[in-house]
């Protein structure tokens, strides 16, 4: 591997700071809840489908306790109690609901004790379920194979799901290992999941439990077609990240976007309402065997790569401490980081590489993932050809995990089917062609690269002190990220976030996370 | 400027007037013999001659990916093309700076925001960050502009709120996300909301984005369009241009 020496000392300093960084918040996350986790556990107790307004029948639940204020209570709890006042199941209780025929908080309160004994039972079973699709994917994963690392990822995102089947069957011929079916614009700032399968939308197709369903069929028969592992990669990012992770692990989707700090960032999305729904959500993902990919990328977006890499670096550590603390294994951690700087810098390649080097040692466990340069591709496509090839070349050549396809069309539409062509078979011919490259670079002692490693580290270092002196609310507000800023109180969702209760019953948190989660 | 000897310019190979030209486009057919006859059928009909159809790759799922070489025939005359665009002579930043102080006598407000659903902020920030774009600073780096960037997926009705709320002379509006054309009607929104609120004549209006054209932002009634490769400097020209325009126009209207 083509290691880049790293000051163990500076990475164990980070990683403490990180620790301590998540901590400060956990204490929020502990005492709150949210529309949004409770919608998350109605779905996973196999509530589904729509009222006769269109409404999600987990938002008709869930807003009938909330509008009482008795959600800080837990959903689970009130589910259960009814489950033993009616001897239903949470499904038929939640059609009765939006009947209007059932309130779940007029009927007899049974004894604590019995409830949350007949919610810890509906949630094991759920549970069951989600283990025998965790299961049923590392069975197929183990028969079919997978490719050759970095998986080679790609987007579709046509607007309607069955034209996305077309397009990501024809990706998987051409060798695409990872289908990301991205969502429709504005998806994020839905305070619901869209219901069914779905044929319009605007830059992408809507994430629904039937899309999911229907991509995940079309994936599996393209891996048994080609011989290996396909996997589907959906975003938990945006106001209902705990809902669209626990119905990615329904489906059996294998990579979730789920950043800790993205939606605050780039979709104005309150903090102390992303902060919990960030930590619900990944418990569930960690649990579902999904592995998440965090956003850093972004970052380089509105800032400049030369000058802004530590502070992708500085937040991977918090992302990797935040999934930590949801009880994800490192293995499911894909941190991202991009290839974004200028081209026109003179030895922008030795700092991609540097960059790059740096991420995959200093994360040794973590699945990483690498975004494509996007920010200097101008609409001349065949120049466009040329900045993914060195993209390309940098991933094979430092070992990176998962590898989102650069398009030479970026800035122009949305991929079309030979635009993607190219640049799977680009893709392919490079990494093919460097496919043991990594066995043999060494960085020279003292040299260019390792001294930009180091310095993007200390870096790294100098602002996750500063963070950790400020907190990281504070630090949101102060614009450390992204030169961000959102005020604590500001953005959407706020209205979502519900102060728990005492006796607070969430059964999938002490399924999920055992010990640690009591 | 080169043009054949009948005055039409052709796209150019190797030869002055030789009308080469390279195509590239996917087929729903299998790669092969009949995918690239079908190729070559098609170009015909485009009036393409000497075609030649040099790759017909396997896309996979039944589609080929064509690359063809051909010539054209046709030419342009280029003084029968009309180009609109929203040029006032561009002012250097400092040129900029100098002319808003002397001619209005105060910061130019301007807000800039992506609008609608859009929640790509690459060319607003482009246009306003303090960076700016391939070496052009800015519009928050001018000292004579008062730049407000509201970033992305904010509502028309905010938008138009802080409008009033800041006095803005100007707003910068941007638009990626194209599908299915979403952008039109957003776009056209502001307008009957600026209008509605009786700011329109007050407020520049402009819109930018790799699809928006000048023409087509004056078709949707935006005083002027920035497409691709745009540089802060001469957005900050027009709108310093425009907005002291207007406020000359009031002053003598008084």
């Amino acid at each position: 591997m083509a290691t880049i020496r790293v000051d163990p000392a500076l990475v164990e300093e980070a990683t403490g700071l990180a620790r301590q960084i998540v901590l400060d918040v956990k204490e929020h996350i502990d005492a709150h809840t949210t529309t949004s986790v409770e919608r998350a556990c109605c779905r996973l107790l196999d509530i589904d489908g729509v009222d006769d307004q269109g409404v999600p029948l987990p938002n008709v639940v869930v807003e009938s306790v909330a509008q009482a204020g008795r959600l800080g209570r837990g959903i689970t709890y009130w589910l259960a109690n009814a489950s033993l006042a009616t001897g239903e199941e949470p499904a038929q209780l939640a059609q009765e609901c939006a009947a209007g025929r059932l309130d779940l908080l007029r009927l007899p309160s049974h004894r604590p004790e019995e409830v949350l004994a007949a919610g810890r039972r509906m949630a094991a079973r759920a549970v069951e379920a989600l283990l025998a699709l965790r299961n049923q994917r590392e069975e197929l994963a183990a028969r079919l194979g997978s490719g050759p690392r970095p998986w080679l990822y790609v987007i579709v995102a046509t607007g309607n799901i069955h034209e996305d089947v077309l397009q990501a069957q024809a990706a998987v011929a051409q060798g695409a290992d990872i289908i990301a079916v991205i969502r429709s614009t504005g998806q994020s700032l839905l305070d619901y999941v869209p219901h069914g399968p779905t044929t319009e939308g605007f830059g992408g197709t809507y994430a629904t439990r039937a899309n999911f369903r229907i991509m995940r069929q079309a994936l599996d028969e393209c891996g048994e077609k080609h011989g290996r592992y396909i996997r589907l990669v959906n975003y938990c990012s945006g106001l209902c990240m705990p809902e669209i992770a626990a119905l990615g692990a329904l489906e059996r989707l294998d990579v979730m976007l789920n950043d800790a700090m993205y939606g605050i960032l780039f979709r104005d999305i309150n903090m102390k309402r992303t902060l919990v729904d960030q930590f619900f959500s990944r418990m569930i993902n960690g649990f579902a065997g999904t592995i998440i990919n965090t956003g850093e990328d972004n970052y380089l977006t509105t800032d400049d790569a030369v000058r802004a890499h530590h502070t992708v670096l500085a937040s991977q550590f918090i992302n990797l401490e935040f999934a930590r603390l949801s009880g994800i294994p490192d293995h499911q951690v894909g941190l991202g980081h991009a290839f974004q700087v200028d081209p026109a810098t003179e030895d922008a390649f030795l700092y991609e590489l540097a960059m790059a080097s740096l991420v995959r040692a200093v994360f040794p466990d973590c699945p990483i993932k690498f975004m494509p340069p996007t920010k200097y591709k101008t609409g001349d496509i065949f120049r466009a050809g040329v900045l993914d090839t060195l993209f390309n070349l940098v991933s094979v050549a430092t070992g990176q995990d998962i590898h989102l396809l650069g398009m030479a069309t970026e800035a122009i539409h949305t991929p079309y089917l030979q635009d993607r062509y190219l640049a799977i078979s680009q893709a392919r011919l490079v990494m093919n062609a460097g496919r043991h490259l990594f066995r043999e670079l060494e960085f020279a002692a003292g040299g260019a690269i390792e001294a930009r490693a180091r310095a993007v580290l200390e870096q790294a270092v100098q602002l996750l002190r500063e963070l950790a002196d400020l907190g990281l609310m504070a630090g949101l507000e102060q614009g450390l990220f992204a030169q961000v800023r959102r005020r604590r109180d500001g953005g959407k969702g706020l209205d979502g976030v519900v102060r728990r209760e005492d006796g607070y019953f969430n059964p999938f948190v002490e399924y999920m996370l055992g010990e640690r989660g009591v | 400027m080169k043009v054949a000897g009948d005055g039409l310019v052709r796209p150019y190979g190797d030869t002055l007037g030789d009308g080469r030209m390279q195509l590239s486009f996917a087929l729903p057919l299998p790669a092969g013999d009949q995918a690239r006859e079908v190729a070559r059928a098609l170009l015909q009909q485009l009036g393409l001659e000497d075609i030649q159809v040099v790759a017909t790759d396997d896309a996979g799922a039944s589609f080929a990916f064509i690359v063809a070489y051909a010539r054209c025939r046709q030419g342009v005359d280029p003084s029968r093309v009309r180009v609109v665009r929203a040029t006032a002579p561009d002012m250097t930043f400092e040129e900029v700076n100098a002319y808003i102080a002397r001619e209005l006598g105060r910061k130019m407000v301007v807000v800039g925001a992506a609008t609608g659903t859009d929640a790509h902020t690459v060319g607003l920030d482009a246009i306003m960050n303090m960076k700016g774009f391939a070496g052009s600073y800015g519009l928050e780096r001018y000292p004579e502009i008062d730049a407000h960037n509201l970033g992305s997926q904010v509502p028309n009705e905010t938008l138009v709120a802080h409008l009033v709320q800041l006095g803005a002379d100007a707003v910068l509006v941007s638009q990626v996300v194209t599908q299915k054309n979403v952008h039109l009607p957003n776009l056209t929104r502001l307008i009957e909301l600026l209008e509605a609120e009786g700011i329109r004549d007050r407020v520049v209006a402009v819109c930018g984005g790799p699809r928006i054209s000048h023409e087509l932002a004056l078709e949707l009634g935006y005083d002027a369009g920035f497409g691709a490769g745009t540089l802060p400097s001469q957005v900050a020209s027009f709108l310093a241009r425009e907005v002291v325009k207007r406020t000359q126009k009031t002053r003598t209207g008084r």
